[in-house]
């Protein structure tokens, strides 16, 4: 299957990522070159095979249903939080103005 | 452990009381142990290497930032420890390289990217705290590839790291230190580190350590604890040591492995005694090669190294049998799906509103902002494998390309598992060719992209794989093997890796021209 530019601008919006006209240009022949690659997996006979979902068969922990179970992990520490935030403020995330 | 260091003898060709000059010709092995006994102290080590670092960074880029101070600290803390007749740790005095794309708390973390550029984690990677723990110091963050996506380093916000080996042509190009653990490969192989952190997702590991001569191990999914390593894909990521030799990296490997509750994945078993069990007789043992390894227009240097590799292992002892992994050839692709998709959710976190880069253009309301952020954070081999992991994730599209890919890998890993019916470990090449040129692969993605041809299939099945420097090309560059292992094996790639080292007397190394 192979993408048109206006498919590659849809992707590009639901990841987030600006484009400009050029860039989508580049991208929509990279894009169908990996993609017309990846389509060699579509003749695997995959009758009776599982999803993998897991490498290594594990089984999920549950942690003990208690506050800072783990100190590290657990709360009490907005600072550090907040220590990268590119704009925090009031000891919030800050971020543009989302209602009108 | 004691036992362990007063029975060390140190590799041929190193003087067993080096001056000052040859400290950093010595590995982990041999500087723990001259430090446990004396010979040298833990600063002399740290300040060695410390020289090495500054007098290589400008030629080869290999790290992103340097911390002589960190390494310096460690190794006084080791001295004082020694002095004070406290027990020393595993790593004690032996200063390394960390991937930066491990969390160091209170040095920037960056996976190579402008949009992490000035991140300081407020906390320490599991693996790389117990590393600290057991006597490592730090010699900086090593370069890679932008978020470990990439197979020859070029990747980088931070620029190309150069492999300090040349072809033996005269011409001097600038090759590639493999990827992403580029920097990685190309500290240990010019001596800036004796070893270092890397992590594998399809290959990262062993590929870079093919290109530059070195030992690396990627283990089992799960015994390394990927809490505070930048994830990429993380049904894939594993972190593993960067060495010269094999006996370095199991060394390594059992400071940095162990159960960790705060990694979902992580293995709830016991740390084997992977250093003090190494035994390269393979007597009894079996030896698989896949038949599907063996491509049409395999390099000849590297088909050679693999009939030397097979000769060697039969000289150790072991049974050659020939398998078939049936699904060999569909690996790669299924890893171009699973592993963009992982990392399109992955990376959906960096939005300019809790960490990292934040672009605001002018009136713009949040999804704008996450947009530009985005565009301008991000480089252009890390925005492909999002855009990709999206769109194999978007409706109508996954059940084609994701849930098949899922299944295939299902297939791949059934080709393992029987396949160790049979043998108890596979040998094959790690990587189609020697080390390219800077340059030569990054025109066309797809074309980099084969280059983990081989390496792609272990991790995509959770397998230790090992692999170490079998030989050199006709241009004068290192080959290297690789060795697979059964899930929790890392004891038999280690033995059948070692029993590779000692037979192909691998001597070389690059020339020092930085």
């Amino acid at each position: 299957m192979s993408v048109d530019k206006a498919t590659v601008a849809k992707i590009a919006s639901l990841a987030r990522i600006r484009m400009s006209d050029e860039a989508l240009d580049r991208m929509v022949p990279e894009f169908n070159n990996i993609l017309a690659w990846v389509e060699q997996l579509g003749e695997v006979d995959v009758t009776g095979a599982e999803p993998m979902t897991a490498v290594i068969p594990n089984t999920l922990r549950l942690r003990d249903d208690v506050v800072d179970a783990d100190p590290l992990t657990g709360g009490g520490i907005r600072d550090k939080v907040l220590a990268n935030a590119p704009a925090p403020e009031h000891g919030f995330f800050g971020v543009p103005k989302v209602i009108e | 452990m004691a036992g362990n260091l007063m029975h060390f003898l140190p590799g041929a060709g190193f003087p067993s009381r080096p001056s000052t000059t040859d400290l950093t010709e010595l590995g982990v092995a041999a500087i723990r142990g001259g430090v446990a006994k004396g010979d040298f102290t833990a600063r002399e080590v740290a300040e060695a290497f410390n020289a090495n670092v500054a007098a290589a960074q400008q030629a080869l880029n290999a790290f992103i930032v340097a911390t002589p101070e960190k390494a310096l600290a460690a190794a006084d803390k080791v001295d004082a420890d020694r002095a004070a007749g406290k027990p020393l740790g595993k790593m004690a005095g032996v200063p390394i390289g960390m991937k930066d794309l491990f969390a160091t708390q209170g040095v920037q973390t960056t996976a190579a990217s402008h949009i992490l550029e000035g991140f300081t984690p407020e906390y320490e990677s599991t693996v790389s705290r117990k590393l600290w723990d057991a006597g490592a110091g730090m010699l900086g963050k090593l370069n890679l590839d932008q978020f470990a996506m990439g197979s020859s380093n070029e990747t980088s916000y931070f620029g190309n790291v150069i492999s300090p080996w040349r072809r033996n042509d005269g011409g001097n190009a600038p090759l590639a230190p493999g990827g992403s653990s580029g920097g990685s490969s190309a500290a240990v192989a010019a001596r800036l580190a004796p070893a270092a952190t890397g992590t594998d997702t399809g290959g990262s590991i062993r590929q870079p350590a093919a290109f530059t001569g070195i030992s690396g191990i990627k283990p089992t999914y799960g015994r390394c604890s990927r809490w505070g390593i930048v994830a990429f894909a993380s049904s894939l990521d594993q972190a593993g040591p960067m060495a010269r030799d094999v006996r370095d990296c199991a060394i390594m490997l059992e400071a940095m492995a162990g159960f960790d509750p705060k990694d979902a994945t992580s293995l709830d078993l016991p740390v084997p005694e992977w250093e003090a069990g190494l035994n390269p007789d393979l007597k009894g043992k079996k030896v698989g090669i896949p038949r599907e390894y063996r491509m049409d227009g395999m390099d000849d240097d590297v088909a050679k190294s693999w009939d030397d590799g097979i000769a060697w292992l039969k000289d150790a002892g072991a049974q050659i049998v020939d398998i078939s992994l049936p699904h060999t050839q569909y690996a790669l692709p299924t890893y171009y799906i699973i592993a963009p998709a992982e990392a399109s959710s992955n990376l959906a976190r960096y939005d300019g509103v809790r960490y990292g880069l934040r672009d605001l253009p002018d009136g713009a309301g949040l999804q704008d902002m996450y947009a530009a952020t985005r565009a301008a954070g991000f480089g252009d081999e890390v925005k492909r494998r999002i855009l990709i992991g999206t769109y194999v994730l978007s409706a109508g599209f996954y059940d084609a390309y994701y849930t098949q890919a899922q299944k295939v890998r299902t297939l791949i890993a059934r080709d393992f598992a029987q396949a160790f019916e049979q043998v108890d470990v596979i040998l094959a090449p790690t990587t189609p060719s020697a080390a390219f040129a800077l340059g030569e692969k990054s025109a066309d993605p797809l074309e980099m992209y084969l280059n983990d041809v081989f390496s792609v299939p272990a991790p995509g099945a959770g397998r230790p794989a090992v692999r170490g420097p079998a030989g050199v090309t006709r241009e004068g560059l290192p080959l290297g093997l690789q060795i697979i292992g059964g899930a929790f094996d890392e004891r038999g790639v280690l033995d059948a890796g070692l029993a590779i080292e000692q037979r192909a007397g691998f001597a070389a190394k690059p020339e020092r021209w930085w």
